[in-house]
């Protein structure tokens, strides 16, 4: 027995621990050592945090909410214990349960004379102790936050594999306790990797196999089994949880091989009302490797500040209604040309395959709220599947393949899907890169693949329960989510965007208004999000024949049988597929395009010259390109003949806010923040701020970035940054993230670059910042017309030339490179921030590559 | 060349200015004190009578004897301020070097970080930073006021030092770009660092006690550098690339043959020349044009227009 003792001040020191905070408290014959605050506190708390960490952790784990919680204003006191044999509290060389740890800690609460407002906080098995506690104390309790814990685990399911190999016989002593291998092991999870004196820190308490007996005891007490003496406390406490209706927060780094997806899964379900903020990047140390405490507090801020959202009482017509209104319209409500594989689908076609999809997928278990991911490239599959799951309140994920391998992994585990409908490749990834545990196939799989994949169903499978189904589906509540869309991941990991019944209702809507669609005006949709539009508008569609997911693909020939198919008014198309139909047109497509009266490029900037080129093709169609983002589909549009008459201005015009839509700008202050307040007064460069009835529900799992994109109430902040003309004209300057702060003031990129690009011998140019922010030097970055390997540093004609274009910005460098680098999805946004990384190093005298 | 020019700055300006160097300045108008910063006796006469020192005496040649750089950089300085305070003189003016602080690899946007003495790259750079810790530790809030600006490559029309030996290998066709050439670098202006020297003359002595980094703010790859100098000088603009990885290894070769064996003159190439030429080194001048109240007045491009404008009329003087 060694009774509590305080850390040593280099190990306080290391973790820049107040030594007032640490001290040893007394319960009964026990000892406990704790960081506590409270000492040090000038004015009262608003509440206490109680913190428990897990194993093999100490309280040096909270050390820096201790201190974040003994702030000026709104103070918290921050209680950070030693669970009993672990940290610096006592070496009883007992083996406590996990019930003797939910007491042990309420009696030290008790000893401590701890009143509410009480948010507990716990890590790993620290979680689940101070849920137990959290049940206890139903008067103290305020909140809950929990971080890389499980409160469950079924006797049945696989044990985690690390936890396997600790746990097995022979191995728990010797892993555990003999040697520091567990330890190091967990240390080893941070990323990035520990700082030496941090992970020392860790290590401190836990020096000689008679300090680590604790590490092997709790890894003893894991309940795997369902004899385990343990597991009627793990019980009580899985099933009180579902009870607790106090404010949770759940913080989640997802590269955790212990506490991976699925016990976040069963943490949101036991606790619906759970804010969750996943740390893409992040591991099982996420409270290391985030700034973990700045989250809590800001939680807790948030909390009080609140304001309960006003229900709306606008009027409300579902996505899916009008299917079912023309469930007996023989007419064509769409067509997917394909070659030899063309489809013609009639209003009622759909109408009866949707509503059977949608029993058939209740009748298999997808409950409302379920979330089902769609792998399906656009077309008459994927149209009836979704509409499919909007009728049935399933919420849909569509992520695509625009994300990349890697990143549709990221963006399909982030949102957690109970299924999958997939194509064949789209399941052998599912299954192999474990996106979601049931699979349904979405057209033919090749032999033994359903079996090998353990393929559950096919959509004909699910259309044949439907058709036996004798249920009455209730439509989903208006603002029950309904989808989940995915950023193109231009400034970082692609995020996922919820939106509810309500909010896509209102984009219908807007389209419709916007581009007067409705069931007068067949449409050609050579862009995804269009093509699921058309059944919701009303308006008939076609699908050129194109490998929709490379833009590129789309001919001149096939946009015009597209356009003859369904004597098309509307064409729908991205920049790319523009260029490809303009690179491809023969003059033979002309008779066909005639008919054309509207024609949008969307989903990417678009150059004028694009536009001018595409009109001579479909010279009775007005040429529009509206301005949005995955947040916003719709903000602002302008014409082509809007954009000949503005001529050239600092930045791209992107036109005005469409018809029930507000824009706003938040001045960017001298360091390139936009701290002001959302203003419309035009010639103020700010981030753009909108406001709209088709605005994103939320960021998905995402709370901080929520919170930060919604700060202004009723505002959503797009990342974008412009300004407003004089005659409420928009134009969009760059990205806040890629604006550049000098010693002479702040400098947007867009406007910088478009002057460059006068210059005869360049394609396309990047403008980047290197340097710290604020003396950052500006870098221009030009793909020549011609390339040769040579120097990095522009000859100094082109230099000259540049420098020329940009009169009245000092231009440190021209570098030329022989392809600016473009997001995947669209490839047409320049990649700034790989961009300046490359210049970065270039011009600190590496050698680098782009 | 600096010196010269703060003297015909300060009397141009109406000051009684005295000047102390090894040989004859021949300022007009300044008072002429031959002798060494290391000689006791003639700074003591220097100092006499002084508001003001602008201390600008330091041995700057890339290779040589440690202790001889010592014995000016750190001794001279030392003697200068020892007699500075004696004399009651107000204000001194340290002029140092960026190289001071300079122990890594890039500086990229760098602030006027601590003088490391210990770990600063070369004799020269060691011994002005143990000189600038001097100067710096005798500023006296109640005595003598010190305050340390640090120019960063000074070069204009004239100049020995770097226009010199940028130029003479050029012509000799010994002036290789070391890698891409990209490594941005900052330099200064002859007459802005003028402006800045006399700035920190007259500068609120609250900015005192620290040290500042001068620069245009105007950092160029070093290619292009090279390139506008050389053509400003009319010689050949350097064609030629080398890694910089092997410029490295052989800039160390030759600084070890250079110690080892009585060779005359300077190495063609040294590791620290070699390390100058391939790494970033710019500054953030924000703090700087703050506390000085000054501003570059001459541009990167007017300043090697002036240096083209000096080279023909040197070459007309010349023409027979």
């Amino acid at each position: 027995m060694t009774a509590a003792s305080r850390p040593p001040v280099d190990v306080l020191a290391a973790g820049g621990i107040d030594p007032r905070w640490s001290r040893t408290v007394d319960v009964g014959p026990r000892s406990w050592h704790l960081l506590d605050n409270g000492p040090t506190l000038d004015a009262d708390p608003v509440g206490t945090l109680l913190c428990v960490h897990g194993n093999p952790t100490w309280s040096f784990l909270w050390r820096r909410l201790v201190a974040a919680g003994a702030r000026a204003e709104r103070p918290w006191r921050v209680i950070a214990v030693d669970q009993l044999e672990m940290g610096y509290s006592e070496r009883t060389g007992e083996q406590h349960r996990l019930s003797d740890r939910v007491a042990d800690l309420g009696a030290l609460t008790d000893r401590l004379g701890l009143v509410g407002p009480v948010v507990t906080v716990g890590h790993d098995w620290g979680g689940l102790v101070s849920l137990g506690w959290a049940l206890d104390h139903p008067d103290l309790l305020a909140g809950v936050v929990l971080t890389n814990t499980a409160v469950h685990h079924e006797v049945d399911d696989a044990m985690p594999a690390a936890l396997r190999v600790a746990t097995a016989r022979g191995v728990l002593p010797v892993g555990t306790v003999t040697t520091p291998a567990f330890l190091e092991t967990t240390l080893a999870l941070a990323h990035p990797r520990l700082e030496p004196a941090v992970a020392e820190g860790f290590r401190a308490p836990y020096r000689t196999a008679d300090r680590r007996s604790g590490i092997g005891g709790f890894v003893a007490d894991i309940p795997a089994t369902a004899d385990h003496p343990s597991r009627p406390e793990l019980e009580r406490i899985a099933a009180g949880v579902r009870a607790l209706d106090v404010p949770a927060l759940l913080l989640w780094g997802p590269r955790d091989p212990v506490f991976s997806a699925r016990y976040l899964r069963d943490l949101r379900e036991r606790l619906p009302h759970a804010d969750v903020h996943r740390f893409e990047g992040a591991g099982h140390l996420v409270v290391e490797d985030e700034d973990v405490a700045g989250a809590i507090l800001g939680w807790l801020d948030a909390r009080d500040a609140a304001t309960p959202p006003e229900p709306s009482d606008a009027p409300y017509r579902a996505l899916g209604t009008t299917l079912v209104e023309r469930a007996d319209d023989d007419g064509t409500a769409l067509i997917e040309l394909a070659g030899p594989r063309s489809r013609r689908v009639t209003w009622a076609a759909l109408a009866a395959r949707t509503d059977q999809l949608a029993k058939g997928l209740a009748a298999s278990g997808v409950r409302p709220g379920d979330r089902v991911a769609l792998l399906v490239p656009p077309g008459a599959d994927l149209t009836a599947v979704l509409y499919a799951c909007l009728r049935l309140g399933a919420v849909v994920v569509v992520a695509d393949a625009g994300l990349g391998v890697q990143g549709l992994t990221r963006a399909v585990r982030a949102a957690d899907p109970t299924v999958v409908i997939g194509i064949e490749r789209a399941l052998v990834a599912a299954r192999w890169l474990r996106w979601a545990p049931t699979l349904v196939s979405a057209g033919p799989l090749r032999a033994g693949v359903a079996r090998s994949l353990r393929v559950d169903a096919s959509l004909d499978d699910l259309a044949a329960l439907g058709r036996a189904s004798t249920a009455d589906l209730p439509w989903p509540e208006p603002d029950a989510d309904a989808a989940v869309l995915f950023t193109s991941g231009s400034t970082g990991p692609a995020k996922g965007v919820v939106y509810t019944h309500r909010r896509l209702a209102a984009m219908r809507d807007v389209v419709a208004r916007t581009y007067g669609i409705g069931p007068d005006s067949p449409l050609v949709a050579a862009f995804a999000p269009f093509v699921l539009l058309g059944p919701a508008l009303g308006a008939t569609s076609a699908s050129p024949d194109m490998d929709v997911t490379a833009p590129g693909t789309l001919t001149a020939r096939a946009l015009a049988e597209a356009v003859r198919a369904v004597d098309a008014a509307v064409v729908f198309a991205s920049p790319a597929a523009l260029r490809s139909v303009v690179r491809t047109a023969d003059g033979s497509e002309l008779p066909a395009l005639a008919g054309v009266r509207l024609f949008l490029s969307a989903g990417a900037p678009v150059g004028i010259d694009l536009l001018e080129a595409a009109a001579t093709l479909m010279p009775a169609a007005e040429a529009h390109t509206p301005y949005g983002m995955t947040e916003a589909l719709v903000v602002a549009d302008v014409s082509l003949d809007e954009l000949r008459a503005v001529g050239t201005g600092d930045g791209v015009c992107v036109g005005t806010p469409v018809a029930g839509v507000r824009v706003a700008l938040s001045a960017l202050d001298a360091d390139g923040e936009p701290t002001g307040e959302p203003d419309e007064l035009p010639g103020i460069t700010g981030e753009v701020l909108v406001a709209a009835a088709h605005v994103k529900e939320r960021y998905d799992g995402l709370w901080l970035t929520q919170q930060a994109s919604s700060r202004d109430l009723g505002w959503h902040r797009t990342g974008d940054v412009g300004h407003l003309d004089d005659d409420g004209r928009l134009w969009i300057e760059g990205r806040l993230a890629h604006v550049l702060v000098t010693a002479d003031g702040v400098r947007t990129p867009v406007g910088l670059e478009q002057r460059a690009q006068t210059v005869d011998s360049v394609v396309s140019a990047a403008v980047v910042g290197v340097g710290p922010r604020g003396a950052q030097q500006v870098v221009v970055v030009v793909q020549p017309e011609v390339f040769s390997h040579g120097p990095v540093v522009a000859e100094p004609a082109l230099a000259a030339a540049v420098r020329g274009a940009l009169d009245g910005t000092d231009v440190a460098a021209v570098l030329v490179v022989e392809h600016l680098p473009t997001d995947v999805r669209h490839s047409s946004k320049i990649d700034r921030t790989r961009v300046a990384a490359w210049a970065e190093r270039v011009l600190a005298g590496e050698r680098a590559r782009l | 060349m600096l010196g010269r020019a703060v003297a015909e700055r300060l009397v141009a300006d109406g000051h009684d200015v005295r000047t102390l160097q090894r040989s004859p300045s021949l300022v007009t108008g300044a008072q002429d004190v031959t002798g060494s910063v290391t000689d006791p006796v003639a700074v003591r006469g220097a100092v006499r009578d002084r508001e003001a020192v602008v201390h600008l005496a330091a041995k700057v040649t890339i290779t040589g004897p440690f202790a001889q750089f010592e014995e000016v950089n750190v001794g001279g300085t030392r003697l200068l301020l020892d007699e500075a305070r004696k004399a009651g003189v107000g204000r001194f003016v340290h002029v140092s070097s960026p190289s001071v602080a300079h122990v890594g690899r890039s500086l990229a946007g760098a602030g006027a970080g601590p003088a490391d003495p210990g770990h600063a790259r070369d004799s020269y750079a060691r011994t002005k930073a143990a000189g600038e810790l001097l100067a710096l530790a005798a500023d006296d809030p109640a005595g003598l006021r010190v305050i340390a600006v640090r120019p960063h490559l000074v070069w204009g029309p004239g100049d020995t030092q770097l226009i010199g030996r940028i130029v003479e290998r050029a012509r000799a066709g010994r002036l290789p770009v070391l890698g891409d050439g990209a490594a941005l670098i900052d330099t200064t202006y002859v007459d802005n660092a003028v402006d800045a020297l006399v700035a920190a003359l007259h500068a609120d002595v609250a900015v005192y006690g620290a040290p500042y980094v001068v620069t245009n703010g105007e950092p160029r790859p070093v290619v292009e550098l090279l390139a506008g100098i050389c053509a400003a000088s009319g010689v050949p603009v350097p064609r030629r690339h080398v890694p910089a990885v092997l410029a490295r290894g052989v800039g160390t070769v030759l600084d070890a043959a250079w110690r080892t064996l009585p060779l005359p003159g300077e190495p063609p190439l040294t590791r620290f020349v070699a390390e100058q030429l391939s790494t970033a080194h710019w500054f953030d001048q924000r703090r700087t044009r703050e506390a000085l109240g000054w501003t570059p007045r001459i541009g990167l491009d007017e300043g090697l227009a002036r240096l083209a404008t000096w080279t023909a009329r040197q070459a007309s003087a010349t023409a027979p």
